[in-house]
């Protein structure tokens, strides 16, 4: 058998069908079992507090330590006129989750990262 | 015109004091060993003399939030707010206890103060959420400004359209680079100081009479 580490990617289309609960539960639940999980589309500002707060209820002592987390930085969306319209908007981009313990981040730019996975 | 000018600042500042919230909640956030709690102290000595909490080389020293209430502070150009300030735990994605180890605690007492620690962190999320109305984002300028926890909490706060007034804290060390902090955050204000020492706090109250007044 292959040894390794499991890596799921979830699309936009179906993050979208979740509510913010569902989405962290999903992204938690997939984390501490030692997965990592890219998603096509980031969490909203909000989500991530949650996600944050959630995390920390969740770290024990000699189990899960916390998520390691990284995302390309924030580029506004919508033209002219939906800036006109609507305020500014941030678009969420991809975004890689893993366990603190077994995902380290290497490097980081704005179109780069590189990031070094162990097993358990 | 000079007369024009000091009636619109008159007016301007009694609509300030008339609309304005009897105190707002200012909350210091930022990551572990940033210097909240040292900033929290100076502000709350400088105003009433008093302090908030104590302060450790060792990360995750505040546990949990802490709040001071009714601080005046006036500004240099003579501008005056009320604050409650909050102090808050150092946000963080993850903690283990093994790393309170490394400072000489046994592991009865690393767990303790993790848990406890992760207890603060989410109090901490849980207050910028429900009850803070303007944030000094503290950060270390010696370390690296675009860590993740730092762009994630940036946009929070933005999110919840709060003011956020951002401090380059320790700048009384040598590998100290504001600019680097300027750079990360270009849409907000950048404060430079040394909480410790007390250096350019002067200009930290006068934006933070101007901004969150």
């Amino acid at each position: 058998m292959i040894q390794g580490v499991q890596i799921d990617l979830i699309s936009s289309e179906r993050l979208e069908r979740l509510t913010s609960m569902e989405k962290i539960r999903l992204i938690l639940d997939d984390v501490m079992e030692g997965n990592i999980v890219i998603l096509e589309k980031g969490l909203a500002p909000d989500e991530q507090s949650k996600l944050i707060e959630i995390t920390m209820r969740e770290i024990t002592p000699e189990g899960f330590s916390g998520i390691e987390m990284e995302t390309y930085p924030a580029r506004e969306a919508g033209g002219f006129i939906g800036r006109f319209l609507g305020g500014k908007r941030t678009e969420n981009r991809l975004t890689v989750i893993g366990p603190a313990n077994q995902l380290k981040m290497l490097k980081k730019e704005k179109d780069l990262i590189s990031a070094w996975v162990s097993s358990r | 015109m000079a007369f024009l000018v000091r009636t619109k600042r008159k007016i301007s500042r009694f609509l300030k004091a008339l609309f304005r919230k009897q105190s707002c909640r200012i909350g210091i956030y930022g990551p572990p060993n940033a210097g909240k709690t040292t900033l929290a102290n100076r502000i709350v000595r400088d105003w009433t003399g008093d302090a908030v909490g104590p302060v450790s080389e060792v990360p995750h020293e505040t546990r949990r939030v802490r709040r001071k209430e009714n601080i005046t502070i006036t500004g240099n150009d003579g501008n005056t707010i009320t604050i409650d300030i909050v102090d808050t735990p150092g946000v963080t994605t993850k903690i283990d206890y093994n790393d309170f180890m490394e400072y000489g605690m046994d592991k009865e007492e690393a767990v303790t103060r993790a848990r406890e620690a992760t207890e603060g962190v989410a109090e901490a999320m849980h207050w910028l959420r429900e009850d803070i109305d303007g944030v000094i984002y503290m950060l270390d300028s010696t370390q690296d400004p675009f860590m993740q926890v730092n762009i994630m909490m940036v946009g929070i706060i933005e999110s919840r359209r709060l003011p956020v007034i951002i401090v380059a804290n320790k700048i009384d060390l040598p590998d100290a680079s504001p600019q680097r902090i300027k750079s990360a955050f270009p849409q907000h204000p950048v404060v430079p100081i040394s909480s410790l020492e007390g250096s350019n706090v002067e200009e930290l109250y006068e934006k933070m009479t101007n901004y969150f007044g």
